[in-house]
């Protein structure tokens, strides 16, 4: 019995892609320390591929967990692939989350979005996953009114 | 690996000493105590011995006491007992908002009923205001209920001093007591409280045992309706395990309370103190003048306290947290709200009790712990002392 399953508490004790890099093409946050979760990831693009992507994360055992997974399964990736990347296909990588943390935890495909826009923006590079997005205006959807039963 | 407990309030251990106590009355001492032949009153001799053992311990007469199913049932009883018995008198409840959700969410289903509720704030040292609370009075109140000693920060409510404020208009006074009993001297006639709620399992007794004290002349209305134990105040079989244990625990900490308030402040004072000294951006909160023994509520700043429980947990160390992360209702404790602490350092609380088993090298072995974890989950996080928030 534990709150967290093996692969869970494997990214949570041992996480993948930790850091900074030097010299990032893109860099996103997404959430915020006063509501208990917030995760900043930056990405290295060559020929519109990520090749490299590190990250921080202020948060709980799964918030820090599922950024470990989500930076391992964007590298390799292209950018139009990586914005294809739900918080679902995160949590089923990781072999489930408890349901009360599916919510507040999972920041990563927003944080995945906030640097590919970023680097797009840098870049004058255009996706139509990212046409009208706007990295600011999403904040309220993370919220924390979900019941309290699983 | 070794397994250290550091979460005393929120339940203990039971001792060998109680459990001993208890074991015959799961089978050859099983009488019922509202039987007339003799193994009905030597059970019912036991219940009054443990009643008799309580009273002690808090200075009451062994009629004051009344047992209920925990500490839960006791602070239930108390105010529905209350509203119940006095309605015609009024509908208005003072309390505070740092009580435990035993008294919290029965407040709120009174107001949901119509009833009126007051909850004082407290100050930076976790007590009430007694002018707050003088002015909170209407000719319609009928309560007042304030937690002796508060379950996450440890600080102690100046319980005298309400009492008398209660007297002086008289209106009733209930004080939980769940994590007082033990820790703190408690004399419930030099208190001037009406009613108290406590625990049997907070002082190495068994689960699901508690008791209301009632003082003499006092009569609210029942809660559990049906048999006539208790003195036709508490309805139900007796739970004869749990009483006798409850019994022996309460004159445990009775005998022996000065050196476990020595033994748990000189622990958690070398916690507190190597924490504050030995990793940096760590703080205190609550006050720790006149403090619950065992408490220690410290905030990690920059990191999040799910994830400081789970590494601990990962080494064998057992505490709590006034995350949000870790309660199944998402929402940061609402006593560390209460008390100033701002939103993203709650998140980063960490509560250590350490009890009568707890060890220096205990300690130690936690803090070296800390230290690594500390530093770890930093490396991990956006937020730093150089960027702030």
């Amino acid at each position: 019995m534990a709150l967290y399953n093996d692969t869970v508490m494997e990214h949570f004790m041992n996480p993948q892609n930790v850091g900074e890099l030097e010299n990032p093409d893109g860099t996103g946050t997404y959430g915020s320390p006063v509501c208990g979760d917030m995760m900043q990831i930056q990405i290295k693009v060559e020929d519109e591929k990520i090749v490299d992507a590190k990250f921080k994360t202020f948060g709980c055992g799964s918030a820090i967990a599922s950024s470990s997974m989500a930076t391992s399964m964007i590298i390799g990736k292209t950018i139009e692939e990586a914005l294809e990347l739900t918080n679902k296909e995160i949590i089923k990588e990781l072999g489930g989350l408890p349901a009360v943390k599916v919510h507040c935890s999972v920041l990563a495909d927003k944080a995945i979005k906030n640097a590919i826009y970023d680097y797009a923006m840098k870049n004058g590079k255009v996706y139509a996953a990212l046409e009208g997005y706007d990295p600011n205006e999403d904040e309220d959807e993370h919220d924390h009114d979900v019941p309290e039963e699983e | 690996m070794r397994n250290v407990y550091l979460d005393y309030s929120a339940t203990t251990p039971v001792k060998e000493e109680v459990l001993q106590e208890m074991i015959p009355y799961f089978t050859e001492k099983f009488g019922n105590p509202s039987s007339l032949y003799d193994k009905g009153l030597e059970s019912k001799e036991a219940v009054d011995n443990a009643r008799a053992q309580i009273g002690a311990l808090i200075n009451a007469d062994a009629k004051e006491i009344f047992f209920t199913a925990g500490g839960t049932e006791a602070d239930n009883w108390a105010v529905f007992g209350t509203v119940d018995k006095l309605k015609e008198k009024g509908n208005h409840i003072i309390t505070t908002k740092v009580e435990h959700h035993a008294m919290l969410h029965s407040c709120q289903f009174l107001e949901k009923q119509g009833y009126e509720v007051t909850y004082l704030g407290i100050g930076p040292d976790g007590r009430i205001n007694l002018e707050e609370l003088e002015a909170a009075i209407t000719d319609k109140t009928i309560l007042i209920s304030v937690m002796m000693v508060n379950n996450e920060i440890g600080t102690v409510q100046p319980i005298k001093e309400i009492g008398k404020i209660a007297k002086a208009h008289k209106i009733l006074f209930h004080t939980d007591a769940v994590q007082a009993l033990g820790n703190i001297p408690i004399d419930v006639k030099d208190l001037g409280v009406d009613m108290m709620s406590m625990s049997s399992h907070k002082i190495y007794g068994p689960k699901g045992e508690g008791a209301l004290y009632i003082r003499k002349g006092l009569r609210i209305s029942n809660y559990l309706h049906g048999g006539a134990q208790e003195n036709s105040r508490r309805a139900g079989t007796e739970n004869m395990t749990g009483i006798v244990g409850f019994g022996k625990a309460a004159e445990l900490a009775r005998v022996h309370f000065d050196e476990h308030v020595k033994h748990c402040s000189e622990l958690r004072d070398y916690l507190v103190d190597r924490i504050l000294t030995e990793i940096p951006d760590t703080m205190v909160n609550g006050t720790m003048e006149a403090r619950h023994p065992g408490n220690a509520n410290i905030t990690f700043k920059y990191i999040e306290g799910e994830s400081i429980l789970l590494m601990l947990n990962y080494v064998g160390i057992s505490v709590s947290t006034g995350s949000a992360c870790s309660s199944k209702s998402l929402e940061p404790s609402h006593v560390l709200s209460a008390l100033g602490v701002p939103v993203e350092m709650i998140h980063g609380t960490v509560r250590f009790t350490v009890g009568d088993f707890t060890t220096k090298e205990d300690i130690d072995y936690v803090v070296e712990n800390l230290k690594n974890i500390v530093e770890k989950l930093r490396m991990l996080s956006p937020v730093n002392a150089q960027k702030g928030w």
